[in-house]
């Protein structure tokens, strides 16, 4: 069986979940074969053994760590020299796409960004399911041109776990100048704010300019369910939360169980970051809002009187 | 500095898109304008050139005739001339096309500083381009920039991940992308709007680029998209009215679906 090369993502090897969904996704495909880039291989093998990696290429050169982009994809098209994977499958975050991107020229092979399903075509390659057009239309594509490339949305494939052996393999990959012309002169790591990572999480709340720039009720509510928050571009233009917490199409797209929309009206720039989500709630004084649209269930209100009550009840019930 | 700023004709994300037959984006059925994301590189470009020792702003792209708008815009901005690549083969070009027939015109306008382009086209929405222009023309790429300077040659830029913000330096040429929290673009002035009408456009079929029309287009695309579907309108939620109970039913919603 043909070796599918998964890049993995971690932060100094705490293994991000988006990992597990693509080793789940290699293993529909063929052989996963994770790819290590950095250090903290020893915290992150169990994570990768756990989710089905059979192999582990590991690549703790400095060179590679320390710069952009670049000098990944030359390691992961050096791999695809040597082993014809099936294919590559790469998290869709701004790095994990602009490495697929080189990869793909460099390897001639076909990509698709942002699937949101992968499944083996019927004639060889892989087939794709899309959601476009800020998640109005579902466009399924094959891939066959070489080996093909796929960057997958988080929160999209269901994690199964399959234990495997997740045995080492050290790479050294010679790197050509160019991979390291664009350097990496620091780094500074953001705050934890102790709740989850916006892209991974189950449930995202999110506030908009009906905040008034008060967020407590939203992040309140957010700490109740255990939840990621997010903000609408109105709300981040205004300066009332970070850029980095921005759904929308200029943003975070996300994909969760559960998504709350509080004093967001719904415009199509921030419908195209979490149409997609399972389950929408929405609370918003404007019974127009185009987000009542979207929703499983709205309410017509003023959230600085919802949210509260709602925590409120939400702790009670938890005793 | 000699700038392109690749900008891409885009069908109006208020309206509502769809497909043609041939699974490719209707550019016809909807307005087209320049792409929102693309007027922060336009703007990026002008800024640096009028803070610096000057140097030609280039709006570069490809597309329909209509297409012509995007740089007209552009041009309306500030920047000092346009190239439109036009040539019926291109249509439905994917990525990887876009960024061979981009490249082979960036090369062809000649040596470059910097190509600066948005974060994402509003249409396509990949974030590729960027990267795959790099690749082809074997430059460093400092992109999703939330800030922007070039001293002594030197790009620097401040990219913002979920995790880090980071600080890249690349040397010039280099292929820089921006996000649209580096800079509030400019509204064409009146006196931007006439100038733009003398300033030179050159229109570029394959040919003129030496790009082989076999390697563009949507039969040369490395992806086949077998079928596209409407996504079906959600079921009409419940919405209620909070009349002091609001809160206790959200509660109750939630719990209904297991989520408390």
């Amino acid at each position: 069986m043909a070796e599918v090369l998964v890049l993995v993502d971690h932060v100094d090897g705490t293994v991000r979940k988006t990992t597990a969904e693509l080793l789940t996704a290699a293993a529909r495909l063929g052989e996963p074969s994770a790819v290590f880039v950095g250090a903290g291989f020893e915290t992150a093998q169990a994570a990768l053994a756990q989710h089905g990696a059979v192999k582990v290429y590991r690549v703790d050169d400095p060179a590679v760590v320390d710069h952009l982009v670049a000098p990944t994809a030359e390691v992961l098209a050096h791999l695809v020299g040597q082993v014809s994977p099936a294919a590559v499958l790469l998290p869709s975050s701004p790095e994990g796409k602009e490495i697929a991107a080189r990869l793909a020229i460099k390897t001639e092979s076909g990509l698709v960004t942002d699937a949101v399903d992968v499944q083996p075509g019927e004639g060889g390659g892989v087939r794709t399911v899309q959601s476009v057009f800020a998640g109005s239309y579902t466009v399924t594509t094959s891939v066959t041109k070489g080996s093909p490339i796929v960057t997958v949305k988080p929160n999209s494939i269901p994690v199964v776990e399959a234990p495997a052996a997740a045995a080492q393999e050290t790479l050294t990959v010679p790197l050509s100048e160019q991979a390291t012309a664009a350097k990496i002169v620091e780094r500074k790591e953001k705050a934890a704010s102790g709740r989850p990572q916006l892209t991974e999480a189950a449930i995202v709340v999110s506030g908009g300019r009906g905040t008034g720039g008060d967020f407590g009720p939203v992040e309140a509510f957010a700490d109740a369910l255990g939840a990621a928050v997010g903000a609408s571009r109105a709300a981040v233009d205004a300066g009332w939360y970070p850029h980095a917490n921005q759904v929308g199409q200029t943003g975070v797209q996300v994909s969760p169980q559960l998504y709350i929309a509080a004093g967001i009206s719904g415009a199509i720039q921030h419908r195209a970051g979490m149409q997609t989500s399972k389950t929408i709630v929405a609370i918003n004084k404007d019974p127009e809002a185009p987000i009542f649209e979207l929703v499983d269930y709205g309410i017509v209100g003023d959230l600085f009187q919802v949210l509260p009550q709602a925590t409120q009840e939400i702790q009670a019930r938890k005793g | 500095m000699n700038i392109v700023v690749c900008v891409k004709y885009v069908p109006d994300a208020q309206s509502d898109r769809s497909f043609e037959s041939d699974f490719t984006t209707d550019r016809e059925a909807v307005d087209g304008l320049l792409s929102e994301l693309d007027e922060y590189a336009v703007e990026a470009a002008l800024a640096l050139n009028e803070a610096g020792e000057g140097g030609e702003v280039t709006v570069l792209t490809m597309g329909p005739e209509d297409a012509a708008d995007a740089i007209k815009k552009g041009l309306q901005m500030g920047a000092d001339k346009g190239v439109h690549v036009l040539d019926e083969a291109i249509a439905g070009s994917d990525a990887v096309a876009t960024s061979l027939v981009l490249a082979e015109a960036i090369r062809k306008v000649g040596p470059v500083d910097l190509v600066i382009t948005g974060l994402a086209s509003t249409d396509g929405a990949m974030s590729v381009v960027p990267a795959m222009l790099a690749e082809r023309l074997g430059l460093p790429q400092v992109t999703f920039a939330s800030e922007l300077t070039v001293e002594g040659g030197v790009a620097r830029i401040r990219r913002d991940g979920d995790t880090a913000s980071e600080t890249i330096e690349a040397s010039l040429p280099a292929v820089v992308s921006v996000t649209d929290q580096i800079n509030e673009p400019r509204y064409p002035s009146f006196k931007g709007i006439m100038a733009a009408k003398k300033k030179p456009v050159q229109t570029w079929g394959l040919g003129d680029l030496g790009v082989d029309a076999s390697l563009v287009g949507l039969a040369a695309a490395w992806t086949t998209v077998e079928g596209v579907q409407a996504r079906p309108p959600r079921a009409a939620g419940e919405v209620v009215t909070d009349e002091g109970q609001g809160g206790q039913a959200l509660a109750q919603f939630l719990a209904s679906r297991k989520f408390v």
